[in-house]
């Protein structure tokens, strides 16, 4: 993956090999396991997993407030990794903002620049115009503790951007808002990344988040990336249980390959049940191979579905309503369950109830074989 | 019912704190201003005359003293400041999980009594004792070298005692610090000294505002050092307020009480005015 990315030109930040251990209490914990990254220049780059993954220390470490174990940190192809985080060329935006609280907005904002000793005109002209571009004109003296959660972001958003990084590094920026404020600020900061066109390297644990935001996503866990795709891949071709589990709703199932044919393998999870994977020559007959389903892809009949399509029978064990659609809870003859979303679209769709037979039906394309 | 008790309840919160002061300060404060403008002696009797030239006599007289006071607040204050702030800063920041431990052993002094402390000092400090006498018999020190009833001893004497003053409200702002809003100021450019003066010392500042006025305070008005510690020449506004009392001379001790009070009023305003009160206070409000 690197080695593709490296070939269009030097990265904006290039993680290799990084490993971050902490020791302490006479045992070590590894943060982060070994971690290769290529973010480009101008990508809105995402490291999405949950708490304690190791993805806020492996931004930590892109800033320079960690030194890496081992490994190496390059930003524009330059060896980083002992320069500490004043004379990096890049800046934070931090989890709870950490605005000065003693200071305005404007001087917050200028921190930066009157550190680097930039003259007083162009301070200003630079300053004046980033509160522009957060929406902020106006607020210049205010205090960060007379600004709504939204505000102060901004503010952050500004004190960091207006030293015109080459990379900026968001440490769950929008977990402190609630949820209508945190989608409007979703938009906002595209918007602001595609008007300022720098790298924005994004932490977050919120899927929806990185999926609406990102142009790739690295899915972490335990300490390693699980898979490093744009959200469109990570969503719909999860690599590992993992990441199809954390990523939206998924359905996992596990069958013994009975056949292969034109690269789809066929699986009998029941009597009647057929479910086809498109497979890339590895799994043989008779090897076990995990798949995914996304909810929404599966169709729920009464009667058995005709054509080239997976189809899998049970029982509807509940049905839910969410307004725009239905979730259904099917459990297998195997005992497995499965949920289903069938969108809202005419009133004859909330024909099966509960208790009722059914048939589940999905195209091929839309079963994924994944790795362990 | 249940609402004249809620609305009764502030009230009654304040009740005992508010009758408590009423007595044994407000009262006796009244008291002894009054006292203050009277005339006459223990034998006669005192007289209200309402005789304002006793401030006048107080401070002709003893100017010497009250001047030399507030020199010691200050320079008790300014050592305090350059010890406490270190050792506040080290136990906020470096100290980890045995913060409170260190905490502790700062205030372990405060269970000796304040008296004992201060005499122990002497032991100390004076001229053939522990410390000074193997220095002389080895001849770092000259013959006739001392410490005891220097400037110096009383100064240190009072740092050693209100110390803990200074630490502890400096410790509290320094721990309630953002460890993150320290680091966004690495991130944006600052060194180590630049974060330290344009970030944790200004939100510091209300601890160093208590700090100075719980140290500065008591020292200036303190009479225990300068008679333990001190000589002829190092005599505290309190020494004297103290023997005027013990003589008698009520009106001269009260009249002197109320112009170091004023002074000391008027001092810790225009420094909290310097500060900007606002900001310290609702800076310290957080």
């Amino acid at each position: 993956m690197a080695d593709a990315l490296r070939a269009g030109g030097t990265p904006a930040i290039e993680l290799t090999g990084v490993v971050k251990e902490y020791s302490g209490h006479g045992e070590v914990v590894r943060a982060v396991r070994g971690v290769d990254l290529a973010i480009e220049e101008g990508e809105f780059f995402s490291l999405l997993g949950p708490s304690g993954c190791g993805k806020t220390t492996t931004m930590r470490m892109i800033a320079g407030f960690e030194e890496p174990t081992r490994g190496v940190v390059r930003l524009h192809g330059q060896d980083v990794t002992d320069v500490p985080p004043a004379k990096r060329d890049v800046n934070m935006v931090f989890q709870s903002y950490a605005l000065f609280p003693h200071m305005s907005v404007y001087e917050n904002v200028a921190f930066g620049l009157r550190r680097r000793g930039v003259d007083r005109d162009e301070l200003d002209r630079r300053v004046r115009e980033m509160l522009e571009i957060v929406d902020l004109a106006g607020r210049e003296k205010r205090r960060p503790r007379e600004l709504s959660g939204g505000q102060q972001q901004r503010v952050a958003l500004a004190r960091a951007l207006v030293n015109r990084p080459r990379a900026l590094l968001l440490d769950e920026p929008l977990g402190a808002l609630d949820l209508k404020l945190r989608q409007a600020m979703q938009i906002e900061l595209k918007r602001i990344q595609r008007e300022v066109g720098i790298t924005f390297v994004y932490v977050t644990h919120d899927q929806g988040e990185a999926l609406t935001m990102s142009d790739r996503i690295a899915v972490m866990n335990d300490g390693l990336v699980e898979q490093l795709a744009p959200p469109r891949e990570v969503y719909e071709r999860p690599a590992t249980r993992f990441v199809a589990g954390f990523i939206g709703t998924s359905n996992l199932f596990s069958g013994v390959v009975d056949r292969i044919a034109d690269g789809l393998a066929v699986l009998r999870p029941g009597p009647g049940d057929r479910v086809l994977v498109p497979v890339e020559g590895k799994p043989a007959e008779g090897d076990t191979i995990d798949l995914t389903v996304r909810p929404e892809k599966i169709v729920i009949t009464a009667e058995e579905p005709g054509g080239d399509v997976s189809k899998v029978r049970g029982t509807v064990a509940e049905v839910v309503y969410l307004g725009t659609s239905y979730s259904y809870a099917v459990t297998l003859g195997n005992g497995a369950e499965v949920t289903v979303f069938q969108q809202n679209a005419h009133s004859s769709d909330s024909s099966a109830e509960r208790g009722d037979p059914v048939w589940l039906s999905w195209q091929p394309r839309h079963s994924y074989a994944m790795g362990s | 019912m249940r609402r004249v008790r809620a609305a009764l309840a502030p009230y009654l919160l304040v009740l005992p704190g508010g009758l408590w002061l009423t007595v044994f300060f407000a009262v006796p404060l009244l008291a002894m201003l009054s006292l203050s403008t009277q005339e006459g002696n223990l034998v006669e009797g005192f007289r209200q005359t309402f005789r304002l030239q006793n401030y006048v006599d107080a401070v002709t007289l003893h100017w010497e003293p009250l001047v030399r006071s507030l020199l010691y607040g200050l320079a008790t204050t300014a050592a305090a400041i350059v010890i406490g702030f270190p050792l506040a800063y080290w136990i906020a920041f470096k100290g980890g999980r045995r913060k409170s431990s260190y905490l502790f052993l700062i205030l372990l002094p405060f269970f000796v009594s304040f008296v004992i402390r201060t005499i122990s000092w002497k032991f100390l400090l004076t001229d053939e004792g522990v410390l000074l006498g193997p220095l002389k018999d080895a001849g770092v020190l000259p013959q006739g070298f001392h410490v005891l009833a220097t400037d110096f001893a009383v100064i240190a004497g009072l740092t050693y005692n209100f110390l803990p003053f200074m630490v502890l409200p400096i410790y509290v702002a320094l721990e309630r610090i953002d460890p993150r809003v320290i680091e966004a100021a690495y991130d944006l450019y600052a060194s180590r000294t630049q974060a330290f003066l344009r970030v944790v010392f200004p939100l510091a500042l209300p601890g160093v505002f208590a700090g100075v006025l719980m140290t500065g305070v008591p020292a200036a008005s303190d009479f225990v050092n300068a008679s333990v510690l001190g000589g002829v020449d190092n005599t505290m506004i309190g020494n004297v307020i103290y023997n005027q009392f013990r003589a008698s001379e009520y009106p001269m001790g009260a009249s002197l009480s109320f112009i170091l009070m004023a002074l000391m009023l008027l001092g810790i305003f225009s420094y909290a005015r310097a500060l900007g009160t606002e900001d310290v206070l609702e800076v310290a409000a957080r």
